[in-house]
């Protein structure tokens, strides 16, 4: 069988019965079931699910995959030191990690979608939101998995996963929010749009907003994004650009793989 | 079969290894043996391709090794500290390693002496330390690998398992398999090793069979005679023996003198 298939095999079985990875499926399962319980309906549950996805899905990626990935460094060298390239030996692992992590999230908050069809969620916010959630998963593991792979301190590994998820979550805000005050008297729709497209969480936000027409809640990167873009181009966009931010680190993080010294 | 020619590595500023220059004799156990820091497991994962040297190559059969790593069927690998994934079974890690090297002949004869039929349900992350010691020995032995590499391999073992894993490497050595050891337990070694190859601050200070380190030393056994190689280590390097070295072993640097 292939070598990518058994890698990722062992991956799923072993993350499948991890507690803190059922922990995960089950707190989106109770968060999203207790927002139809208290009388939601479908579209104000994927917008009160979508803040918790964009605080909780990279900061649980980047903090469990960084973990994982050093937890897995003595097994990584008993398999490095089977016949197989490190290409195939990366993929598996990363996929073993990435799959699980986003498996965990689409299924803990699926489920309630799913016994609650008579809410009325909106096929279109619902892909979108799921849509974004997967893709947030994919991108900062790989994250994850690249910070891991450059750091050999541990403590300084996590630590540095600390960081990118503040950076790309709270900070963030407040940088848009200082580079617009700032430069108030000068147009600002490009830098702002290049802010947006630089930053996974920004482009997942406003991914799940286009599709849920509420304007007042985008913010300004969001607003200015639609009104550049429209709808259906900016979806297109969001898309493509979150993908790209899955495809740059998964990358970076496999050059890494087969370049380093165990 | 596997050979080091001009090995060099260093971390950031560390030089790791020096111009290792090493031939493992086939059919031979060669104990690889320095202090602390001195880059045995630098050296024996170079051998694996783990770590990639800074200059120098990994001759196999007299060929640079492949950069895809084929020839690592040849070799089983037993590295110093075991870990696998916690909820994985040893079934599943067993099932793994075997799907890797599909169509090998298996010799499952570690995991019946260790008792491992018991344990094949447990999640590998509840055993203790020495029965994934086990599991590591038994999964190195496993596809009758022509060379073995082992890194301290009876660290954390019980006497009555170190003792089966002995004896499992003097049969290994007896069906002509060449087997490499790092240990720090010298007399453990003693019992086991054709050949010595004595590393030291990355330079490789001696290789050779036992017989000639104990005449070069004058020493009875290994033990003193590895530590009379630490005290002249320390003043420099040792002087090339009259007595030469076996032709499939080498001293690092002797061509040249030659």
């Amino acid at each position: 069988m292939n070598i990518v298939l058994l890698v990722l095999e062992a991956g799923l079985r072993d993350l499948s019965r991890n507690r803190w990875i059922a922990a995960y499926a089950a707190s989106f399962f109770l968060v999203a079931e207790g927002l139809f319980w208290f009388g939601g309906t479908g579209p104000q549950v994927v917008l009160s699910l979508l803040n918790v996805v964009l605080l909780v899905v990279p900061l649980v990626a980047l903090v469990f995959g960084s973990m994982h990935v050093y937890a897995s460094r003595e097994f990584v060298e008993l398999l490095l030191a089977q016949p197989v390239r490190r290409g195939q030996l990366f993929a598996g692992l990363y996929l073993g990690l990435a799959l699980p992590l986003a498996g965990a999230f689409a299924v803990g908050a699926g489920i309630p979608f799913v016994l609650n069809l008579r809410a009325g969620a909106g096929a279109a916010a619902l892909a979108a939101l799921f849509t974004a959630g997967v893709a947030l998963s994919l991108a900062f593991a790989a994250l994850a998995t690249w910070i891991a792979l450059r750091t050999d301190d541990r403590l300084k590994g996590v630590g540095l996963a600390l960081g990118a998820w503040l950076l790309t979550t709270v900070v963030y805000d407040g940088l848009v929010l200082a580079a617009s005050a700032a430069f108030a008297d000068w147009p600002l729709e490009r830098p702002l749009l290049a802010m947006m497209v630089a930053n996974p969480v920004d482009l997942a936000r406003v991914l799940v907003l286009t599709r849920l027409d509420v304007p007042a809640l985008m913010g300004y990167t969001g607003a200015l994004f639609r009104h550049t873009f429209g709808s259906a181009i900016g979806t297109g966009i969001a898309v493509a650009a979150l993908a790209a931010w899955c495809a740059v680190p998964i990358s970076l993080a496999a050059r890494r793989f087969r370049t380093r010294d165990f | 079969m596997i050979a080091l020619a001009g090995i060099r590595k260093r971390f950031g500023a560390l030089q790791v290894l020096t111009d290792i220059s090493l031939a493992v004799r086939p059919g031979a156990v060669t104990a690889l043996v320095g202090p602390n820091a001195s880059g045995k497991t630098t050296l024996l994962k170079i051998v694996l391709g783990l770590t990639r040297p800074d200059a120098g190559a990994l001759l196999v059969n007299g060929e640079p090794a492949d950069a895809a790593g084929d020839y690592r069927r040849a070799l089983g690998y037993m590295p110093q500290a075991a870990r696998f994934p916690d909820n994985l079974r040893v079934r599943d890690v067993l099932a793994l390693v075997s799907a890797l090297r599909p169509g090998t002949a298996r010799d499952e004869e570690l995991i019946g002496a260790f008792a491992l039929q018991r344990e094949m349900d447990k999640p590998v992350g509840t055993l203790s330390g020495g029965t994934r010691q086990k599991l590591n020995a038994a999964i190195a032995f496993l596809f009758r690998p022509a060379l073995l590499i082992l890194d301290e391999p009876t660290a954390g073992l019980d006497p009555v398992a170190s003792g089966v894993l002995k004896e499992k490497i003097r049969r290994a050595r007896a069906e002509g398999r060449t087997v490499v050891v790092s240990s720090h337990i010298l007399a453990e070694l003693e019992e086991l090793a054709d050949d010595v190859a004595f590393l030291c601050d990355g330079s490789l200070r001696f290789a050779g069979t036992v017989a000639a380190l104990l005449a070069r030393t004058g020493e009875t056994r290994l033990e003193p005679a590895i530590a009379a190689l630490m005290r002249s280590a320390r003043g420099g390097a040792l002087a090339p023996a009259a007595d030469a070295p076996p032709a499939a072993v080498w001293l690092p640097g002797e061509p040249e003198a030659a």
